[in-house]
């Protein structure tokens, strides 16, 4: 019973350092939750489909390191984006700003919409004419009549 | 008008856009540096811990700094060519930046390779390159006589490169 337990004291031991081992930059609970909040925002340079908190790229823990000491310095989400941005130009943000570089990547997918919409109007307005019922002529009647009188004998 | 005509049209001038797309170059981020002057640092030297750099030592000189580093199979790639730059008699100084790179690794490298550079700071924990914006090694900056950074090279500089871009802005920022 006391070998049993002294194993158990081991695993929990053994799990305990393993979480330890597992998180060694969660120093302080706020500023990793604020770290992470801003990296999420952020483009890693490297692997450019990654966001700054999801990359494993050396260049992006190296960024974590400094905006991390960033907001320790007291510096404001802002602060730290606009540090970024005077290094890496717009494309390290997600939401880059509205500006004359990036106006037809905020209008673009609009424009497209309208101009869809416009093509869809066209292209039923278009089929109007060939889809309302045509009207039999008389002698289209007469022959309409005389199969169908056919059928029924 | 065939009414296939206008998809047609559609179609290929997305592929035209793709086709476009595909040549272009990701990694080439227009840098905002460009224009502004360059970040001030002041690190140790590679060959001498105790000597330091900083880009205030090349005021009134038009100099070029090298990012580079013994693990970046590019920059080994653009070796030669750095090598060949700085044998020209209308060469201007070529700094190094050493960046992440242990100390030893730097110095072998550069024995076995050739050392084109006047000197090389050694940014071991790569806050140099941040403040620089480096983010592909090796890039190559072109600083002008009252510092401010006139051009920036994403990866490695090729002859083309060279000849028709950084020899001729030099010969200029240097008239």
């Amino acid at each position: 019973m006391k070998l049993l337990a002294a194993a158990f004291v081991a695993l929990a031991l053994c799990q305990s350092l393993g979480a330890k081992e597992a998180t060694p930059m969660a120093e302080d609970p706020v500023v990793e939750k604020r770290l992470n909040a801003i990296s999420e925002e952020l483009r890693c340079l490297v692997c450019q489909n990654e966001s700054l908190a999801g990359s494993r790229a050396e260049l992006a823990q190296d960024l974590r390191r400094e905006v991390r000491e960033l907001i320790k310095s007291g510096k404001s989400d802002k602060e730290i984006k606009d540090f970024l941005v005077a290094r890496y130009g717009d494309f390290v943000l997600y939401r880059p700003p509205v500006k004359s570089s990036t106006l037809l990547l905020w209008a673009g997918p609009f424009l497209l919409l309208i101009l869809g919409l416009y093509a869809l109007f066209r292209f039923l307005k278009g089929r109007v004419g060939e889809t309302t019922p045509r009207v039999l002529t008389e002698e289209e009647k007469k022959r309409a009549e005389a199969l169908l009188k056919e059928g029924q004998s | 008008m065939n009414k296939f005509t206008l998809p047609l049209i559609g179609f290929v001038a997305l592929m035209a856009l793709f086709g476009a797309g595909l040549g272009l170059n990701p990694r080439e981020v227009p840098s905002p540096l460009i224009g502004k002057p360059a970040p001030q640092f002041k690190v140790a030297q590679l060959h001498d811990p105790d000597a330091s750099f900083s880009p205030t030592e090349m005021a009134g000189k038009v100099w070029v700094l090298n990012v580079w580093a013994s693990w970046c199979v590019s920059c080994r790639e653009e070796h030669p060519l750095v090598m060949e730059y700085a044998k020209r008699p209308d060469a201007v100084p070529v700094i190094g930046l050493n960046h992440k790179d242990k100390r030893d690794d730097a110095l072998r490298w550069l024995m076995r390779f050739g050392d084109p550079y006047l000197l090389s700071a050694y940014d071991d924990e790569g806050r140099v390159g941040i403040e620089y914006g480096v983010y592909g090694v090796p890039e190559t900056y072109v600083i002008d006589k009252t510092g401010v950074i006139r051009y920036k090279q994403i990866g490695l500089i090729t002859s083309k490169d060279l000849e028709t871009k950084i020899i001729p802005l030099v010969k200029e920022l240097n008239s």
